[in-house]
């Protein structure tokens, strides 16, 4: 008799996705469907998905979703568990949707500990529109709206957002993760599922900003990609635990 | 029936408690702000929702969350920040959600002033966002009247699936008026099988959206959307004849204007001018059929629609009756609020034009 | 012990980053092959020299991959 060391996860819906070759979007999906799975969750989770690559997650996870306009998905979901506080909810936002036109929204949720999880998907550029510039595009990466190369007078530095949103009271738990390697993988699941957890004890806002590559538009390979997060990236946004108010208690 | 003396604006809010409503989400703005006060205190009463977002936009998407999840939510504000709130709305309509929105008017463009006005007439029943899409308009003209339409509001919003906006004017919000509560009997729940309650047994997730990249699967969209409306117009559209029977001239006017037009068709009764009231109160879909039967009447020589705009819904009076009357127009703007005397002035100058 | 592991090779899209964390680099992209949305996908050339740790499956973007492990053969 055979054990199955992995395979894919109940917390999936069994289709393809859209997604470009290599895209860590489709990693992060699974470590919250498994923590989902793991947590028992799948029949009680609402997702709010983003304007962004991930305008599709409601066909990909196996919980009920909610598209939301650009960077309002925090408004969403504060509606959705404010009125519904027993059911698991969770926003899923790419740097534009959260730190660029959605940043009124996450500010106030995390100020306001609103009970929901923000996995927020850094991958420093706009990914569905074709590579422009995000507020988290790092100085001297080139875009299609920095195409010299982001500059500090012009454009000013980027916004490191799991430090900014932990000043607030509200935030609960913010972690900052990658996916670019076995080790960080790991970390990455075990901050998700703590995000949640800490959710359904009702302990207050949790977020986990997730480096991520988007290998189309830095115009490198996956893999190569998976390298740059590690070596660049994790320079400007340190990973690690930014906020624990737990381990403080 | 005991009467009460009640602010408009916490009067509306105390009817959208009673209404059943779960959520409410806001944000100050002038003249609606007792409307968020209110429901601050009364919604903790009754162990309900009250958010005060950050703004009018967080709200709107704050409703759209909490309808999505099948609650029966709604927002308040007044003309700037219903501009902001258009986006959401097209997205509720786009996702085709119940919510209750209440507009009261002020003078604009712009910040403009906090005076009332029903400048936003366009914006309410032509566009309340991008894209084709309407919500159902509801036009109070007093504050029983606002009361009353509110349970209205949130049975038609459930009954189909639509945003439905109260268009008032700061004027209503503002002043008080003895009104009673009517024991009325609730409208059967409406099922929401769509909801994002979590998929439990359902057996399948359900994802509340309003992207349709497919023009294919969204053209079938809109033409279903089309259709609903279709629907939505052949119910009973809302309106009030007063001394029409016999009138020589059909005031047309909506909300606080309506009740200063009557002001000065009374009076004119007494000159021997005969001027009726045609008072639409469901301002989308517009009372067309009723409106041409009204004006279309041998003895109306004239039409006189009066606004607190530069003349926004006298284009449906006018697609309405197709030239089969004159149709004139008065109104004052920027927060003017017109008077009684102004109109008569109007009435008697239009009457004797059309003699000559 | 013996490990399998499977590929939906219709679904790979040939990203390489299963083949960057093979422990053993018994993973490597078949550029003779060409599935049906164009990519070479992955497979794996030396079966017996897999450890069955998984990783490969846990990285895959679309869950292509399926992992499983055998008795040993007393």
């Amino acid at each position: 008799m055979s054990q199955i060391v992995y395979q894919r996860s109940a917390g999936l819906q069994d289709v393809e996705t859209h997604y470009c070759p290599g895209c860590h979007h489709g990693i992060i999906h699974k470590l919250i469907a498994e923590t989902l799975v793991e947590l028992d969750l799948c029949a009680s989770a609402v997702g709010i998905c983003p304007v962004g690559c991930a305008v599709y997650a409601g066909n990909y996870l196996n919980c009920d979703f909610i598209e939301a306009a650009h960077g309002r998905a925090p408004a969403v979901a504060t509606g959705v568990k404010r009125t519904r506080p027993n059911l698991p909810v969770f926003t899923y936002q790419g740097d534009g949707d959260l730190a660029a036109i959605g940043a009124a929204e996450i500010m106030h949720a995390a100020m306001r500990g609103e009970k929901f999880t923000t996995i927020f998907v850094n991958n420093a550029i706009y990914g569905m529109t074709g590579g422009q510039m995000a507020p988290t595009t790092l100085e001297g990466q080139k875009s299609t709206t920095s195409q010299l190369g982001r500059d500090r007078q012009h454009h000013g530095l980027p916004v490191r957002m799991a430090e900014l949103l932990s000043t607030l009271d509200g935030m609960a738990y913010a972690e900052r993760v990658c996916v670019a390697d076995m080790p960080s993988l790991h970390k990455a699941k075990r901050a998700i599922k703590k995000a949640f957890t800490l959710q359904m004890q009702g302990i207050g806002f949790t977020f986990v900003e997730v480096l991520s590559t988007c290998p189309t538009n830095w115009g490198m390979s996956p893999v190569a990609a998976g390298q740059w997060v590690k070596d660049t990236m994790t320079q400007y946004y340190p990973l690690g635990v930014i906020k624990d108010v737990e381990g403080t208690l | 029936m005991q009467k009460e003396l009640w602010k408009g604006n916490e009067a509306i809010a105390e009817a959208a408690v009673r209404a059943g409503c779960d959520a409410y989400f806001g944000y100050p703005i002038t003249p609606q702000n007792e409307i968020p006060e209110y429901m601050s205190r009364r919604m903790q009463e009754e162990n309900r929702v009250f958010v005060q977002a950050e703004s009018e936009l967080a709200a709107i998407n704050m409703v759209y969350g909490a309808a999505a999840a099948g609650m029966r939510a709604m927002t308040s504000s007044s003309s700037p920040g219903i501009s902001l709130k258009q986006e959401g709305i097209s997205y509720l309509i786009g996702a085709e959600l119940p919510a209750v929105i209440v507009n009261m008017m002020r003078g604009g463009p712009g910040l403009g002033t906090i005076q009332p006005s029903q400048s936003d007439y366009f914006q309410a029943t032509r566009s309340p966002g991008h894209g084709d899409g309407h919500m159902i308009v509801l036009a109070p003209s007093g504050i029983q009247e606002a009361v009353d339409l509110m349970q209205d509001s949130f049975d038609l919003a459930d009954r189909w699936r639509t945003p439905v906006m109260m268009l008032a004017d700061g004027m209503i919000g503002q002043m008080m008026e003895p009104i009673a509560w009517k024991q009325r009997p609730a409208a059967p729940a409406v099922d929401k099988p769509w909801a994002t309650t979590g998929q439990g047994e359902r057996g399948h997730t359900n994802f509340v959206t309003s992207l349709r990249l497919d023009s294919v699967d969204n053209e079938a969209f809109n033409e279903a959307l089309q259709q609903k409306y279709a629907d939505i117009g052949r119910q009973k559209t809302r309106y009030e004849e007063v001394d029409c029977e016999d009138a020589e001239l059909i005031l047309v006017a909506f909300g606080t204007t309506a009740r200063i037009a009557l002001s000065a068709a009374r009076k004119l009764r007494q000159e021997g001018i005969r001027a009726g009231l045609f008072r639409p109160i469901t301002l989308w879909p517009f009372p067309t059929l009723a409106l041409q039967q009204v004006a279309g009447r041998p003895n109306v020589r004239a039409v006189l629609t009066v606004e607190m705009s530069a003349g926004q819904m006298v284009e449906d009076v006018r697609l309405a009756l197709c030239g089969a009357k004159p149709v004139h127009f008065f109104g004052r703007t920027g927060g003017m609020i017109p008077e009684p005397a102004q109109v008569a002035q109007e009435i008697r100058r239009i009457l004797k034009e059309e003699q000559a | 012990m013996k490990a399998k592991v499977t590929f939906n090779l219709d679904r790979c899209k040939g990203c390489g980053l299963c083949v960057s964390v093979c422990p053993k680099h018994i993973l490597s992209l078949d550029e003779t092959v060409t599935n049906v949305k164009g990519y070479h996908p992955s497979g794996i050339i030396d079966q017996d020299k897999c450890i069955a740790c998984g990783n490969c499956a846990r990285i895959c973007p679309d869950s292509v991959i399926t992992v499983e492990k055998f008795p040993e053969d007393k």
